[in-house]
C-alpha cells in the first residue's frame, strides 16, 4: 500500500484566503444595506458596477499576464465593494469603471497581484478619482431612501449642521459606506471577534484621532462620527497587505494614521483627510516592518 | 495568572481536537508475531548489531551495542529467532540497519536484576541504569536521557520537568499513561530528581486533561518537592523551550541547552521507562502508542519496539475508508510513512491514519501578509519573511531572520490562510545554513 508523503504539519487552520475575504464581505453587508436604505436603489447599481468591473479587470489582467487565475479568492470582490462604499450615490458608471481599473490594474496587478500591492487598491482609486473629478466625487445627496428625489448637499465636514445622533445613524450626506456608523461598528465587532482583523489598527487609529482632534480644539465625538474616518479605520487601514506585520508596528501605524487625519482635517485645505493619511502610512509600512520585529525567544544580543 | 509563552494556537479546537477518539481507550498490551528493530532509533550514531541471523534471542537481550557519546544499546523486544540483520526502509530517507526477529510467542525474558530502590540507589547508579536500558526521549526527540543526566562541570540543574503536555492533536498515549500509571511516572520523576541532584520536580499537564492532573496529584500527594502544574491548553505547550519558560519563567538563550537555565525536561513515558530501568532492571523494549484517525477502533497500545505499523493498525480494527496518509507522530510535527511496513521506534507516540477528507490540503497561494504566522510563532520569528528568503535562495538573510531558532512546531503553516508551506521552507533554510556553516569551518 502506498500513501501520500508530505511535510509536517499535516493539518491546517480553519481560515483560507477565500474564507477571510468572504468574512470581510459579510462584514461590509451592514454598510451596504444601510447605503441602500439611506440613498435608495442606485446604491445597488453603484456597488454592482464596482464589484463586477473589479472582478473583470482582475480576470483580464491575469489572462493577459498569463498568471494563475485567482478570482476565486474573492479579493477583487472586496476591492470592488470597498471602492463602491467610497463613492457618492450619484457616481456615473464610467467613473466607477475607471476607479476599478486604477485599483485592480494599476495598483494591484501591475505590482504582482494579491499580496504585492503597496497601496490599498480601493483607496488609491478613490484618491485618483478625487483628484481627477473632485466635483463628481463630492456630489453628495441628502439621504432620501426610496421616497424622494435626491437633493445635492454639503457634507457635515463641509459645513452642514447636524446632530451627533444623525451622524451616528448615518442620516447625512456622504459616501455610500461611510455615513452609517452603526453599520460600521457592527462590521468591526464581527471582524475583530472572529479575528479576521486585529484590533490594534482601528483602536490606535481612532484613539489617536480623537485625542489629537481634541487637542486641536475639535469635539472628538463629532469628529470621529464625521466623514470616512471610522470606515477607513475599520475597513481600509486594516487591509492585510498594506499595514505592518507586527503588534508594535500595527500600533504605530494606527497612531500615525489617526494623527495624520487630525492634522489634515484641522490644518490643510481639505475637509477630509482619511484617504491621504492611510495612503501615506501604506507607503511608510515597509519601513515600519524593516525597523520593527518581534523579540526572538532567548535572544542573545550580537557582540554582547 | 500563569506566565504564558508568546503566540501558539489551539489546533482544530473548532472541529474537534482528535483526542476524544482514543482518550478513553485503556492501554492494551500487544505481543507481535515479528518485529523489525532499527539500531539507529536514538539521536546519536546507530548501534552495532551483536546478534546474527538464525540466533535465538530472549526479550530484553542486548542485540546492538552503542557507539560514541550519544550512542545507546538496543534490546530485543520479543523472544524468538533473528531472521535478518539488514537495511530496511523506515522513516528516514535511506534504508537503515534493522534487526528482524520472529517471535516464538513465549515472550521469554532475560533475567532482570533490579538496580535498587529510590532510597538505595546513587545518582550514578541511576544514570548508568538509564544508559544501559537504552532510554532516549520518548516524546519525539530521541535524545539519550543519560546524556541529559550527565550534567557538565560548572552547570547545575535546579528543576526536573516531566512533560505531560501532549499538545499534539489526536495523540492520547501520554494521557493514558498518566491516568493509568501515575505512580510509575511520579517514581520516574523522583529517580530523575535524585540523579540530577535537584529537590524540585514538576509534572506539567495541559488543563484539557483534568483526569490526568487528578490522578497525578493523588500519586504525588505528600511527596516533598513534587508538584503537578496545570497549563493552558495551547500548542506548542509541550515544546521544551515553551515548557521551561512557562514553568520557570526563564528563556533558554539562543544556541544554549535547557541545562544552561537549570532545567531538565523528560517525557512522561521516559520517566516511566526510567522507573522500570531502576526498580526492575528492565530495558526499554515497549512503549504506549496511540493508533487513531481513520481506523475502525482508535486505541492506545503498549507496543513492542519494532512492531510494524500494519500490525498495530490491524489491532485498531484496520483502516476506515479510503486511506490517504499514514503519519508517525502527531499531525503537527509527525512524519509521513510511504508504506505501512514502517516500525514503531522508541519515540513513536502515534500512528495516525488520515483518509481523503482529513488529508485534504489546498493549493499553496500567494502571501497576503495577514501576519497570522508572525503573531502565532512561539519563538517570535517572521515565518513569511524566511519563506521569501528561501524562495530567493538568500541563505544569509534567512540566517539574519533567525531561521536557526525555528523549533519546527508547524504553527505558521497551520495558521496560514494561503496554505503556504512555511515550516517546510524554514527547515530547508536551516539545512542550507548548517551546510554553509560546515563549509566555512
Amino acid at each position: 500500500m502506498k500513501f501520500t508523503v508530505s511535510t509536517a504539519p499535516h493539518i491546517r487552520g480553519e481560515y483560507s484566503t477565500q474564507r477571510l475575504m468572504l468574512m470581510v464581505i459579510t462584514a461590509l453587508m451592514p454598510c451596504f444595506a444601510a447605503s441602500i436604505y439611506l440613498f435608495g436603489a442606485r446604491a445597488i447599481l453603484v456597488t454592482a458596477v464596482a464589484v463586477v468591473s473589479c472582478v473583470v479587470f482582475e480576470l483580464l489582467a491575469q489572462k493577459i499576464a498569463k498568471r494563475p487565475l485567482t478570482i476565486n479568492d474573492l479579493s477583487a470582490v472586496v476591492t470592488g465593494l470597498i471602492l463602491a462604499m467610497n463613492l457618492p450615490v450619484t457616481a456615473p458608471w464610467w467613473l466607477i469603471v475607471i476607479g476599478s481599473a486604477v485599483a485592480i490594474l494599476l495598483v494591484k496587478q501591475l505590482f504582482g497581484g494579491i499580496g504585492c500591492n503597496f497601496l490599498n487598491p480601493a483607496l488609491a482609486a478613490r484618491a485618483v478619482l478625487l483628484a481627477s473629478w473632485p466635483a463628481r466625487m463630492t456630489a453628495f445627496t441628502l439621504p432620501s431612501g426610496f421616497t424622494a428625489d435626491a437633493i445635492s448637499s454639503a457634507t457635515p465636514l463641509g459645513g452642514l449642521e447636524v446632530t451627533n445622533m444623525q451622524l451616528f445613524l448615518g442620516n447625512i450626506p456622504g459616501s455610500l459606506g461611510e455615513v452609517c456608523k452603526v453599520a460600521i461598528i457592527i462590521g468591526a465587532i464581527y471582524l475583530i471577534a472572529t479575528k479576521v482583523i486585529d484590533w490594534e489598527v482601528p483602536v490606535a487609529f481612532l484613539g489617536a484621532f480623537m485625542l489629537f482632534s481634541w487637542l486641536f480644539g475639535v469635539n472628538p465625538i463629532t469628529a470621529v462620527l464625521s466623514g470616512g474616518v471610522m470606515f477607513g479605520a475599520v475597513f481600509m487601514a486594516t487591509d492585510y497587505v498594506t499595514n505592518p506585520m507586527t503588534f508594535v508596528g500595527k500600533v504605530i501605524f494606527g497612531l500615525a494614521c489617526g494623527l495624520l487625519v487630525a492634522l489634515l482635517r484641522s490644518f490643510s485645505s481639505m475637509a477630509e483627510g482619511v484617504t491621504y493619511a492611510i495612503l501615506i502610512m501604506n507607503i511608510v509600512t515597509p519601513l515600519i516592518d524593516k525597523a520593527i520585529r518581534p523579540k526572538v525567544y532567548g535572544e542573545v544580543k550580537a557582540n554582547a | 495568572m500563569q506566565i504564558s509563552f508568546r503566540g501558539g494556537v489551539h489546533p482544530l479546537h473548532k472541529i474537534h481536537e482528535g483526542k476524544p477518539l482514543a482518550k478513553n481507550a485503556r492501554i492494551e498490551p500487544v505481543l507481535p508475531d515479528s518485529v523489525v528493530i532499527p539500531v539507529g532509533m536514538h539521536l546519536g550514531a546507530p548501534s552495532t548489531p551483536c546478534v546474527k541471523k538464525g540466533e535465538r534471542v530472549r526479550t530484553g537481550q542486548l542485540i546492538a551495542t552503542p557507539n560514541g557519546f550519544l550512542g545507546l544499546p538496543v534490546h530485543a523486544s520479543v523472544s524468538g529467532i533473528v531472521t535478518a540483520v539488514e537495511p530496511r526502509q523506515q522513516l528516514k530517507a535511506h534504508p537503515e540497519l534493522c534487526v528482524c526477529i520472529d517471535s516464538d510467542g513465549q515472550d521469554e525474558w532475560v533475567e532482570l536484576t533490579p538496580v535498587g530502590t529510590l532510597e538505595t540507589v546513587t545518582a550514578q547508579d541511576i544514570q548508568n541504569a538509564v544508559r544501559s536500558a537504552g532510554i532516549c526521549g520518548m516524546g519525539g526527540a530521541s535524545f539519550p536521557s543519560a546524556v541529559k543526566l550527565a550534567i557538565p562541570d560548572g552547570k547545575k540543574a535546579d528543576i526536573v520537568i516531566i512533560n505531560g503536555a501532549e499538545c499534539e492533536p489526536y495523540l492520547t498515549c501520554d494521557h493514558r499513561v498518566m491516568v493509568e500509571e501515575p505512580e510509575r511516572v511520579v517514581m520516574g520523576l523522583r529517580l530523575l530528581m535524585k540523579a540530577a541532584n535537584v529537590i524540585k520536580g514538576v509534572i506539567a499537564v495541559e488543563d484539557n486533561k483534568p483526569e490526568c492532573i487528578e490522578s497525578l496529584r493523588k500519586a504525588a500527594n505528600g511527596i516533598e518537592g513534587v508538584s503537578v502544574a496545570a497549563l493552558k491548553t495551547k500548542y506548542p505547550q509541550g515544546g521544551e523551550k515553551q515548557l521551561i519558560q512557562v514553568i520557570t519563567g526563564r528563556q533558554i538563550p539562543q544556541k544554549k541547552l535547557p541545562i544552561d537555565v537549570g532545567a531538565l525536561v523528560f517525557n512522561v513515558q521516559t520517566a516511566g521507562a526510567v522507573s522500570d530501568a531502576v526498580l526492575l532492571g528492565k530495558p526499554l523494549v515497549e512503549r504506549v502508542t496511540t493508533v487513531t484517525g481513520a481506523v475502525n477502533k482508535p486505541v492506545n497500545l503498549r507496543l513492542r519496539i519494532g512492531t510494524k505499523f500494519a500490525d498495530a493498525i490491524a489491532l485498531a480494527g484496520g483502516f476506515k475508508g479510503e486511506v490517504k496518509k499514514l503519519i508517525s507522530g502527531g499531525p503537527m510535527t509527525g512524519f509521513c510513512c510511504a508504506n505501512d511496513q514502517v516500525t514503531v521506534a522508541k519515540a513513536s507516540g502515534g500512528i495516525l491514519v488520515f483518509d481523503e477528507a482529513m488529508a485534504k490540503m489546498d493549493e499553496e497561494g500567494p502571501c497576503i501578509r495577514c501576519a497570522r504566522c508572525v503573531s502565532a510563532c512561539p519563538i517570535g520569528l517572521q515565518p513569511f519573511r524566511i519563506k521569501f528568503d528561501v524562495e530567493q535562495h538568500d541563505w544569509d538573510r534567512a540566517e539574519r531572520d533567525f531561521a536557526m531558532d525555528c523549533i519546527a512546531c508547524g504553527v505558521c503553516s497551520y495558521t496560514c490562510p494561503a496554505n503556504r508551506h512555511l515550516t517546510a521552507s524554514i527547515k530547508v533554510a536551516k539545512e542550507m545554513i548548517t551546510a554553509k556553516q560546515r563549509r566555512q569551518k
